[in-house]
């Protein structure tokens, strides 16, 4: 790699950290603008026009606020917990592609900090180490609460993980390929993966609501139950990190969801946009496709979140291992017979 | 047994069907729903300090004591808002009026000191019930919120109402 390469990438390794920090610190913004939309209220409007200044305000208050230690708990495993949510939580981004190659200088330049041929294996990783930080917190917290809330966010999310890769197997036998690069290529102009895998897009997204520990499967946070769930301990940033995680964990996955299935940068029309707008202009608004997709998928978050009562936890064992994998495995039969007889 | 209301409804609980079970078209019912909120729905929040709403006729806020049509004060010290406040909160000292200042007490006796504390308060109104000389009324505002406790013991200086513009 010459050293062109290497700026570029460290640009966009040092952008998309950046825009992942401050997408999830607006989505807290967003999240309570919009359930007061939704509830027909207001929302924080006192931190500057409208409230937008809330987050900073929110941030320096956790940054200031008196950072507790249990005494009886593992001091070192008590600090390593929300550190490990919030790493897993901003190195999944690493193999999504943002956008079409864009040419400067007569070269051409990827918008993807890394197309590893096994990308979407390395979110997979990424996402059960996520499990990990809340794991360790709770556990590490040295309080049953804590730890009941872990043991609930551990077993939810290796149970929809089971389902989530299963959807995925269908979507690879459509095409062929573990790169996120590929995948988003192929998708090229209207061609999106949503339209050949309907019923894998609908375990995906469900699934995806589990890992995320969002509402209405966001049982591992429970103050009727657990107190508090496994951050119960938790005070000042840490608490913070847990929570940001949260929400970059959104982020991520909303991306993943628009790369895998809703056709990443690709629109109706990108060619006519392509011929005629040139080759830094049309990838730029293939970025900015993207992003509006991805801000979608956050909006759908908040407003399912909004709207549904969460499950009892039977119910959500119940649903994962009952409903969605049993579907899982007859949409990948389905999908080999398709390719089979059809395709 | 004849229910004697006749509002007894029998409930009978049937499992759910195939589309009640994959939950999706409830889900989509909801989201509708809630969609419908966010759009179209108008907020219902009163946007306090700027924006107040109007209190109802018999809304019992903070005191004031009254003056006459003269711009006299009415009360006399008598102690009977102190007598019949179940929350104990209002203490005065009665002093007598002294020539030349028939133009500021309407009676001979006074009250020289007059004190509410808003923290014992419960805004029930028997002091105004109890008054003789129709001197209290508790027709003003929200007392405000403050920081320390010896704020919120009114004196005079609070309750009575502004003079009259000569």
């Amino acid at each position: 790699m010459e050293t062109g390469e290497i700026i570029i990438r460290l640009v966009l390794i040092v952008v998309i950290f950046l825009i992942s920090l401050v997408v999830a610190m607006y989505s807290t913004y967003a999240e309570r603008k919009i359930a007061a939309f939704f509830q027909d209220r207001v929302g924080p409007n006192r931190a500057g026009p409208a409230g937008i200044f809330q987050p900073l305000a929110d941030g320096a208050k956790m940054f200031l606020k008196e950072e507790i230690i249990p005494t009886n708990s593992s001091k070192f495993l008590f600090i390593v917990g929300p550190s490990l949510a919030i790493m897993t939580a901003c190195i999944g981004s690493a193999v999504i592609p943002w956008g079409q190659q864009i040419q400067i200088g007569g070269k051409l330049y990827d918008l993807q900090v890394t197309d590893i041929n096994v990308g979407l294996l390395y979110i997979f990783g990424v996402v059960s180490l996520g499990v990990y930080g809340i794991m360790i917190g709770g556990w590490a917290s040295n309080n049953k609460y804590s730890l009941l809330g872990a043991i609930r966010a551990a077993s939810q999310n290796i149970s929809y993980e089971i389902a989530m890769g299963l959807s995925i197997i269908a979507l690879l036998m459509v095409r062929n390929t573990l790169s996120l690069k590929e995948i988003a290529e192929q998708q090229h102009g209207w061609h999106w993966n949503v339209l050949y895998q309907p019923l894998g897009f609908i375990l995906f997204i469900v699934c995806a609501f589990a890992e995320t520990n969002r509402s209405p499967f966001d049982l591992p946070e429970c103050e009727t139950e657990l107190v508090g769930g496994y951050h119960t301990e938790y005070s000042s940033m840490k608490l913070g990190f847990y929570l940001f995680a949260e929400y970059i964990n959104m982020f991520v996955s909303s991306a993943v969801m628009v790369t895998l299935y809703w056709g990443s940068y690709n629109y109706p029309g990108m060619d006519w946009v392509a011929a005629h707008l040139g080759t830094v202009a049309a990838p730029l608004i293939g970025t900015v496709v993207v992003f509006a997709k991805i801000f979608l998928f956050i909006f759908f978050f908040m407003w399912v979140r909004w709207t549904i009562p969460r499950f009892r936890y039977d119910q959500l064992m119940d649903l994962g291992w009952k409903g969605l994998i049993p579907l899982a495995i007859a949409n990948i039969i389905g999908t080999g017979l398709w390719i089979t007889f059809v395709k | 047994m004849e229910s004697l209301s006749n509002k007894r409804k029998v409930i009978e609980s049937k499992p759910l069907n195939f589309w009640e079970r994959i939950y999706l078209p409830a889900i989509a019912k909801g989201l509708s729903i809630t969609l419908k909120h966010f759009l179209f729905k108008k907020d219902v929040t009163v946007r306090y300090p700027e924006q107040k709403r109007e209190f109802s006729e018999n809304f019992r806020g903070m005191h004031s004591l009254k003056r006459d049509e003269n711009g006299k004060e009415r009360c006399t010290a008598c102690g009977l808002c102190a007598l019949s406040c179940p929350a104990e909160a209002i203490t005065m000292i009665a002093a007598e009026r002294q020539p030349g200042e028939e133009h500021l007490y309407r009676e001979e006796k006074y009250a020289a000191v007059y004190e509410i504390n808003m923290l014992r308060c419960i805004f029930c109104g028997l002091c105004e019930e109890a008054c003789p000389k129709e001197a209290i009324y508790l027709d003003g505002d929200i007392v405000p919120a403050d920081y320390l406790r010896k704020d919120f013991i009114y004196g005079k200086d609070k309750l009575v109402e502004a003079p009259l513009n000569q």
